[in-house]
């Protein structure tokens, strides 16, 4: 079973690495694969799959349903950094939307369905507030979102009253736990918010339009373009990927907790729309690099605590890893190795 | 013959598509103006970049006084005696003018910036320039042609060997451009070798001593600028028929078009406060309105104003007769409205988006977020304009920053002629632009006007505009101080009237 799935991991990436050859994507994804193969070597028991119940299990499964808040998060991150911004908020809203969610379903008595709804709109509301601020207002990004950062997890906690609010229900619980066609769930809402994303940038125009505002909002607005109302969108949409992030986040531990979910994924989501070839001054942007980037970033993370690298000093490892990717993807910095290489050739 | 002082042999640089310099020789003599002449894409300012240290060359010697370097930044050729003045102002808005000037060149006590030294070394700077700033303001507070100069002012800080100056008079008026070239004097008197960039061939016979032109990325010659005629050295430019040149220069504005029809736009008592002072203009189907007057009169304003850049704060518009308003670009879009702004850079072009994105951007802002172009639609829409503009690319999916001025500037201008415009607002179409493209552009406002289009076209070099245009405003101080039309749609009358004087009969 194991060998199948192996040689499946590796083909695909293989065909991955070969298709975006000559696209940005080509780096995460080749760091991504390097890491893989590190482990395939060095790390016992990372590739290895079972099938319990119908259900696989496994690391790599671990780290696609670990991954999916993440992978969420940097959907919307895209969008909003594409436009020349940034969403620090995200992980507050990630508080919220458990909050709302665990409150509405125990205290209210709502339906499952109904308290989704809650949570979502919500997070909605929480990403118009950051698109007002920043579209409307023309409060710069970082300190626009730096509000609802703080605020939000005060936010979070006024709604759950400052309790931990747990909850104990087959349908909420599925979200984060439960798993479809042998797979976690997660994963199927991670796909369907990726196609649903592609086709909303790519099948209508509102990726172009995104991509002409961060590049220059100037020309943007000159040539008719709305840039205030894109942007606006961008941030609203990114709120709604928050709250979704949210619902798996409270649903994984069964509760609310408005102090810890979501702690610092902000930084984490920014960082897989980075690594993914999205630049932070805003333009191209690249959905599949931002998928990717989270992946790499989840991976790193099973590395270390399957090589047993204490949680403490964790994030030095993973510190030096993204650095290394980001300079891989530095064209001058490649055009210099290149140089170094033609130099190093000459002279031999 | 003064000795060679910046001496270059058998450069190359390649782009992805393109040899923008193939084997290239240039020589730069100590106290003499030196002219680097070419349309655009002939790599005039590729080979300044190579000299420069900006790009990476491909091949090729460059030699500094006798001895060979290899700039690999602009600073490095600064610290090596090559000092530029680029084409658009290369310099930090928000910084104040002082601190443009010393930037990278700070003097420092115990590592503290000395900010009493270096706002006296700006204003030493400045006043070799004969200019007088308050240096502790920051860069935006002045005009493009004052922080043209400041530019200056930084690149002769430094001791230079050698002066680049790569289109330096494109934003200046007259009495700047002679206050330059009297500065540009006194540098060629102190043996500074001085290379000048321009596409104005006034410019280059009033200061140059020698001439090297250049056509797609060849070199074509060096000559003595007494010795190569005027017609002759934009045949050479063009690679192309003298006569053709001269019948260009002649063409008389076709007659204006009079009927029935109420105006395309007409406006009255229309201003804004401290922009534009109120204006009465109307602009017909058919027609080219010249806007005329010194920078800072109010043309690009009044333009910003036409296409709901700025709102109005007074006065009516009228489109087909109809009472209108135009109150941001998507309205203005909406009304079939077009701009091209002055400042490319800026305010035009999406520099990392490709060529075929720049050109459909406002069509599909037209058609709306939901009715998205299909692919097939926008690559014939982008290949019939390259067709028909003489757009120079290695293709469609090409990034446009990597593309000259002019052809730049053809695309900005598809990207609104694909949304089937009725007015056409042009400001400054051909600045920064050679001849040849130059010559493109005329040629094509000529054709959507025949097309029936309303032109609005503001330029400074009133030669250009009574050329182009059926009927003239002139503005000055923010308001119109005259209406020239038919017979009186001449160079003399229009910088009369901008003066201010009345024009005498032309003798």
């Amino acid at each position: 079973m194991s060998i199948v799935f192996v040689l499946f991991i590796w083909a695909a990436l293989a065909a991955g690495l070969f298709f975006s050859r000559k696209k940005p994507v080509f780096w995460p994804l080749l760091a991504l694969a390097l890491l893989l193969l590190f482990n395939q070597l060095f790390t016992e028991g990372f590739f290895h799959v079972e099938i319990r119940d119908g259900h696989l299990y496994g690391t790599l499964i671990d780290i696609l349903n670990q991954g999916a808040k993440v992978m969420l998060l940097a959907l919307g991150m895209t969008l909003v950094i594409a436009t020349g911004g940034v969403d620090l908020s995200v992980g507050a809203i990630i508080a919220i939307s458990g909050a709302v969610l665990a409150q509405r379903f125990v205290g209210a008595g709502w339906s499952p369905g109904l308290s989704i709804a809650a949570a979502l709109a919500l997070s909605i509301l929480a990403g118009a507030w950051n698109g007002l601020l920043v579209a409307v207002l023309r409060i710069q990004p970082i300190v626009a979102t730096l509000i609802l950062m703080v605020a939000g997890r005060g936010i979070a906690q006024l709604i759950t009253d400052g309790q931990i609010i747990t909850f104990e229900n087959s349908a909420l619980v599925y979200l984060g736990n439960g798993f479809l066609l042998g797979l976690p769930f997660t994963l199927t809402l991670v796909l369907v918010m990726f196609g649903l994303t592609a086709a909303l940038t790519r099948r209508t125009a509102l990726g172009l339009f995104i991509e002409a505002v961060g590049d220059n909002e100037t020309a943007s607005h000159f040539a008719g373009l709305p840039a205030r109302q894109v942007k606006f969108l961008a941030y609203v949409f990114a709120g709604l990927c928050a709250g979704l992030a949210g619902l798996v986040a409270a649903s994984n531990i069964k509760c609310a907790d408005a102090n810890h979910a979501g702690l610092y994924l902000e930084l984490d989501a920014i960082l897989a729309v980075v690594i993914g070839g999205t630049s932070l001054t805003g333009g191209r942007f690249y959905l599949a690099g931002s998928m990717i980037g989270a992946l790499l970033i989840q991976t790193l993370t099973q590395t270390l605590y399957m090589r047993n690298v204490s949680a403490d000093i964790a994030p030095v490892p993973k510190a030096i890893v993204i650095l290394a990717v980001c300079l891989l993807q530095s064209p001058k910095l490649r055009e210099r190795f290149a140089r170094l290489g033609k130099k190093g050739r000459a002279a031999a | 013959m003064s000795d060679p002082i910046l001496e270059a042999r058998g450069l190359t640089k390649r782009f992805p598509g393109v040899v923008a310099l193939g084997n290239v020789s240039f020589t730069a003599r100590a106290g003499e103006v030196h002219a680097l002449m070419g349309e655009n894409g002939a790599g005039k300012s590729t080979l300044i970049k190579c000299l420069t240290g900006v790009y990476p060359r491909d091949g090729g010697v460059v030699a500094l006084a006798g001895r060979v370097i290899h700039p690999t930044s602009p600073r490095e050729a600064e610290a090596a005696g090559i000092s530029t003045v680029y084409q658009e102002v290369n310099l930090i808005p928000d910084l104040s003018v002082a601190e443009n000037i010393c930037l990278g060149r700070q003097s420092t006590r115990f590592g503290f910036l000395r900010w009493g030294a270096m706002r006296t070394r700006a204003r030493t700077a400045l006043a070799r320039l004969g200019l007088d700033l308050d240096v502790a303001l920051p860069l935006t507070s002045y005009s493009i042609a004052i922080q043209q100069l400041v530019a200056l002012a930084r690149a002769i800080d430094v001791s230079a060997k050698v002066l680049i100056l790569d289109e330096p008079t494109s934003s200046l008026d007259e009495r700047e451009v002679a206050e330059l070239f009297n500065i540009v004097r006194r540098l060629r008197a102190e043996g500074m070798a001085i290379v000048f960039v321009t596409h104005f061939l006034d410019q280059v016979y009033e200061i140059s001593d020698r001439i090297t032109v250049l056509r797609n990325g060849q070199l074509v010659g060096e000559f003595s600028a007494a010795a190569l005629p005027r017609l002759q050295l934009v045949a050479q430019m063009m690679g192309r028929d003298i006569k053709e040149i001269e019948a260009l220069d002649h063409r008389a504005p076709a007659a204006p078009r009079t009927g029935n029809k109420p105006p395309v736009l007409a406006v009255r008592g229309f201003g804004r406060r401290a922009s534009v002072k109120p204006i009465e203009l109307s602009v017909h189907a058919g027609e080219v309105l010249g806007l005329a007057g010194l920078l800072g009169s109010g043309r690009t304003e009044l333009a910003r104003l036409l296409f709901g850049i700025d709102q109005s704060d007074s006065g009516t518009m009228e489109i087909d007769g109809q009472s209108a308003s135009v109150r941001s670009p998507q309205t203005a879009l909406a009304r079939r409205f077009a701009f091209t702004p002055e400042d490319r850079k800026t305010s035009g072009i999406l520099p990392n988006l490709t060529v075929r994105e720049n050109l459909i951007v406002a069509l599909q802002v037209r058609r709306g977020l939901w009715q998205r172009i299909p692919r097939a639609e926008q690559d014939a829409l982008v290949a019939k304009f390259i067709a028909a503009l003489g757009i120079k690319t290695s293709g469609p999916e090409q990034l446009i920053k990597n593309l000259s001025g002019g052809n730049q500037q053809k695309v900005i201008l598809s990207r609104w002629l694909a949304t089937e415009p009725r007015l056409l607002i042009l400001d400054e179409p051909t600045r920064g632009i050679d001849v040849g493209a130059q010559a493109d552009i005329e040629r094509l406002i000529a054709r959507f006007r025949d097309q029936g289009l309303a032109v609005v076209l503001i330029c400074s070099e009133t030669a250009e505009l009574a050329r182009n245009s059926q009927r003239v405003l002139v503005l000055r101080d923010r308001a119109k101080v005259a209406e020239l039309s038919g017979a009186e749609v001449n160079e003399h009358s229009i910088i009369h009237a901008i003066a201010g004087q009345h024009a005498p009969p032309p003798s």
